[in-house]
């Protein structure tokens, strides 16, 4: 019978630190942890003193990659807290900020760092080489989705001008008929990603899951909804707490989530298989050749799912560009009264919900806060899917069996110093 | 032979070292004058061999220290990446509050298990050569810097004040529009972005060299700021050091 120990620490092509520990002794599963050693950085604590309108700047900071994410949760949640509700021209750039930046950290994703797995080399630098083609494509895209975040918020990486009640800086008409070519000429781009995956198969692989993710009547919810589950239940989002239920384990920095089950899914797929039947034309199409059916219960297919959002993004973000130029950019009044109160934001950033509650007093000094971070809420999953996939896995080289166990992760696309926070 | 470069990074959001993916094509520029040798971030498989470390983050736990000094041990070149590294960076903020309360208020009756250490920059524990300011780190410059050191030349950091960009912007003055900002003692070399996307400079590059802080202070006390607001203004990323403190 079979012995084994891995102890993969840390794993790589993720965001941030964490750890694979498995003991196998005579073929019997001894233990298996999902450990993250991610350095916490307080942020709820730290932000308490400051004023409302800093929120944004600071809790943009928690992540590098899905920034624009959290500084748009914080202005949900400053502004629920005051009582305003911003115009439609506020929220539909801010809608487009978003698509930017599903668009820049699915494609970083799934080109960059799982690509790699799938064509068995251990990063995307030999493909430079080895397949031009498919890594321009790649590019391209990574490229288009920065500078359409670039244009709308000032940056990709801590947006400058989402603002409390609107924006600091407004795109002019001539920079929005720019940004809409660029996402009409990105079209056989997307369709040449699809067909880049087409090629390559994921692992066979399933565990029932309760996948949560926002849901809106009128759109595939990104920016604002309720909290749908696969399990049927809905839950607005200011119940979040009753709906999310976070707890701590001694071996992460990162708090884990629970909602019916043991644990919960949030990201791409939950999205998908919540809200499926709302998405675009083009991404629609992209799941029925990339074999993607709802409810789908394999993690790998996260990576499906962010290929088939990252069609929706491009072709959501042409409609609402479209919108925008026929209403016309109005500068507009800003201004808001401040009063003490708590409110909560709720926003589908690339990993999944992300909710920014806070507690302001009459001056709008930020009293009280609490995060609850996308990839927190699946460590607990990607610990389950482990205690389920390992004994699949048990007759397998040791080699390829911590190769598996890292994809299986990878496939999550965990934000870990996010998670941390 | 190329110089052989790793990638580290400590308590941060990893933004910085993103911004070198996002040199999209450009990043093959520099790849054509380095070895990536160990990225944990982007790539599978490390070497301990290596050159010039480019780090990333602050240290907030004592653990991190070991790991910081067996790095400087080994490299030849170690850059602070990004305002985390270079200056301690928001991590800092909590410095100015009880730290067991701090983790008790994110961690309740878990706190023990996860300890933390005041947040300090990557100098305040080793020697380091050279910093990349910025939150985050503006790609132009990430790049030029990166070629400058592989080619062993000096690098290209202005140590003139934000508002030089500002103006060559033809940007209104931010305190031209009832705001304050912190551009006049702030390092350039971001094109003033802040100004320009329509909000103050927050100081995410640092101060100038030999800056007179004093005399910005009290404008900005005569622009209305409390003393307690002008130091909540360079604790956001200056909080390490003296000029937030209060005095």
């Amino acid at each position: 019978m079979k012995d084994l120990h891995l102890d993969i620490h840390y794993v790589t092509r993720v965001e941030g630190h964490g750890n694979i520990v498995v003991n196998v002794k005579d073929g019997k599963i001894v233990e298996y942890r999902w450990e993250i050693p991610e350095a916490p950085r307080f942020f709820e604590a730290m932000v308490r003193g400051r004023r409302y309108d800093e929120a944004p700047h600071i809790t943009s900071r928690i992540c590098g990659i899905c920034s624009i994410g959290h500084t748009l949760a914080s202005v949900q949640g400053i502004e629920a807290a005051i009582g305003v509700r911003p115009s439609k021209q506020t929220l539909l750039l801010r809608k487009l900020a978003l698509h930017g930046e599903t668009l820049q950290s699915h494609i970083l994703h799934v080109g960059y760092l799982v690509v790699p797995d799938l064509l068995g080399v251990n990063s995307v630098i030999p493909l430079a080489s080895t397949h031009k083609e498919a890594l321009l494509v790649i590019i391209r895209l990574h490229r288009l989705a920065n500078e359409m975040s670039d244009l709308i918020c000032g940056r990709t990486t801590h947006p400058i001008n989402i603002a409390i009640n609107g924006w600091t800086r407004l795109p002019t008409v001539k920079e929005l008929q720019g940004l809409r070519q660029r996402l009409v000429d990105a079209i056989p781009d997307l369709k040449a990603l699809v067909s880049i995956f087409q090629t390559l198969p994921m692992p066979a692989f399933e565990r029932e899951t309760e996948y949560l993710a926002l849901k809106h009547p009128d759109e595939y919810a990104f920016y604002e909804g309720d909290i749908a589950s696969t399990d049927g239940d809905i839950t607005p989002v200011s119940q979040y707490k009753s709906k999310v239920k976070e707890f701590i384990v001694p071996y992460s920095t990162a708090k884990r989530a629970r909602g019916n089950r043991h644990s919960l899914a949030v990201g791409a797929l939950a999205r998908f298989n919540n809200n499926h039947a709302q998405l675009s034309p083009l991404a629609k199409e992209a799941a029925q050749a990339l074999g993607l059916k709802a409810v789908c219960c394999n993690p790998f297919m996260n990576n499906v799912a962010q290929v088939v959002e990252c069609a929706h993004a491009v072709e959501d973000s042409i409609r609402i560009v479209d919108e925008l130029l026929a209403r016309g950019i109005k500068e507009e009044d800003r201004h808001v009264k401040v009063q003490a109160g708590t409110g909560v934001g709720g926003v589908e950033v690339p990993r999944g919900t992300l909710y920014h509650e806070y507690t302001l007093d009459e001056q709008g000094i930020i009293t009280g806060c609490n995060l609850i971070i996308p990839t927190a809420q699946n460590h607990q999953n990607i610990e389950d899917d482990m205690g389920t996939y390992l004994p699949q896995l048990v007759d397998k080289s040791d080699e390829e069996i911590a190769l598996k166990l890292q994809m299986l992760v990878r496939s999550y696309d965990p934000c870990i110093s996010c998670s941390a926070h | 032979m190329k110089p052989k470069v790793a990638i580290f990074d400590f308590g941060c959001c990893e933004g910085c070292q993103l911004q070198i993916v996002n040199l999209e094509e450009d990043i093959l520029g520099v790849l054509g004058l380095v070895d990536v040798v160990a990225w944990r971030e982007a790539v599978t498989g490390a070497s301990d061999d290596y050159d010039i470390a480019l780090v990333e983050g602050s240290i907030t736990m004592e653990s991190e220290i070991p790991r910081l000094q067996a790095i400087r041990e080994k490299a030849k070149v170690l850059v602070a990446l990004g305002a985390c590294a270079h200056l301690g960076g928001i991590n800092c903020l909590k410095n100015y509050m009880d730290q067991d309360e701090v983790r008790r208020y994110v961690y309740g009756d878990k706190a023990k298990w996860f300890p933390s250490i005041q947040a300090r920059p990557l100098s305040a524990v080793v020697p380091v050569d050279l910093a990349i300011p910025g939150c985050p780190v503006d790609r132009k410059e990430l790049a030029e810097v990166i070629k400058a050191v592989a080619l062993g030349k000096k690098p290209p950091i202005p140590n003139y004040a934000v508002c030089v960009e500002c103006q060559r912007k033809e940007n209104v003055c931010v305190f031209d529009k009832g705001m304050t900002c912190l551009g006049p003692v702030t390092r350039a070399g971001c094109d003033a972005i802040c100004p320009t996307y329509g909000d103050g400079c927050i100081g995410c590059r640092g101060l100038l060299d030999d800056v007179n802080t004093q005399s910005h202070k009290q404008v900005l006390q005569d622009h209305g700021l409390t003393v307690e607001q002008v130091l909540a203004n360079f604790r956001l990323f200056d909080g390490y050091f003296d000029v937030a403190k209060a005095p």
